[in-house]
């Protein structure tokens, strides 16, 4: 149990998530999780202003259930699973992130001085997190696939298009991170 | 009950996703700054084994689980999308901190304001759905 508790090294995660994408492969699915949001987008009839999302989104409720199951399990790992360690992170991270306004970098999943309600009373800390989320629902469907549908899938299957998606993730990652962070914040 | 599979795959894949850390904010941005190996080493050992296993299914003609040739399908050529809209992603991914998967999993664990990031990705697959067809692909 100690172990379960405890986080889990990479060399355990990993092969874990490639257990997940070949058992839906196994179902006769794919791993893809940014689909849910164009299915997300039909229901709730974007069909109306583009043939994009005029499909069969009842063929795709597996993939719905996939996430809800997610997010479940998001639930149990917290609040059952987990010793609520403080994350190991490299202490040249915890000290660029001082310098970058965030304390306690690793106490909880997320940085309060982004996700704390506090922060959604600012135009600043709503625009960060509408237009984060707008950034990745607009650049997955653009590119095709997100981490899953690119990184693990695509890779896996040796996709020359999943390896260009994955180096403009890591060019937009690092360009936000890098250049980006100190203008945002500090 | 057909659905019930991919329930446990999904919980599964929560508990996976929480316990490997890889849902924290801070771990995609450790990443970005290249001073962890941690996050390399779940998507790199993920990978490996993904195509030794995709490999070997499709050495061996494996079917699934209603007696299918399983085949993937492959993904169209293009560059500028898979590069204009990688990188977009990348910008929204080290931002928020969690890309589509780990958002439902982070509103699970209870990080609620999550609702608002995951209403902009809804949001902005809209967006990209109206204007599909003025952008290169």
């Amino acid at each position: 149990m100690e172990y379960i508790l405890q986080p889990w090294p990479w060399y355990i995660s990993g092969p874990l998530i490639a257990l997940v994408m070949l058992l839906l492969v196994y179902f006769g699915k794919t791993f893809g999780m940014s689909s849910n949001l164009r299915t997300l987008c039909s229901i709730a009839g974007g069909g109306k202003y583009s043939e994009f999302f005029r499909f069969d989104w009842k063929a795709q409720r597996w993939n719905l259930v996939v996430v809800i199951g997610a997010l479940i399990g998001g639930y149990l790992a917290s609040n059952f699973l987990s010793d609520h360690s403080v994350i190991d992170l490299n202490p040249a991270t915890v000290a660029d992130l001082k310098a970058l306004g965030f304390e306690d970098a690793g106490a909880a999943l997320v940085p309060a001085e982004i996700y704390d309600w506090g922060e959604l009373l600012t135009v600043k800390g709503l625009l960060i997190l509408i237009g984060a989320g707008i950034l990745v629902g607009f650049g997955t469907r653009y590119a095709g696939g997100c981490t899953s549908g690119h990184a693990i899938t695509g890779l896996s299957n040796l996709q020359l298009p999943s390896l260009i998606a994955v180096i403009g993730f890591f060019i937009g990652g690092l360009l936000m991170v890098h250049v980006l962070y100190p203008l945002i914040f500090s | 009950m057909k659905f019930l599979k991919y329930f446990f795959t999904g919980i599964f894949f929560g508990i996976v996703l929480v316990k490997s850390e890889a849902v924290s904010w801070y771990r995609i941005f450790e990443m970005f700054k290249f001073q962890s190996f941690h996050m390399y080493g779940i998507i790199g050992s993920a990978v490996f084994l993904g195509i030794l296993g995709l490999l070997i299914v499709k050495k061996n003609e494996v079917k699934d689980i209603n007696g299918y040739k399983i085949q993937l399908p492959p993904k169209d050529m293009g560059f500028a999308r898979y590069l204009i809209g990688g990188s977009l992603f990348g910008l929204g991914w080290a931002l928020a901190g969690a890309c589509p998967g780990p958002m439902f999993v982070l509103l699970g664990t209870g990080v609620l304001s999550m609702l608002l990031v995951i209403l902009g990705a809804v949001l902005g697959t809209f967006l990209y759905g109206l204007l599909r067809g003025k952008l290169p692909h």
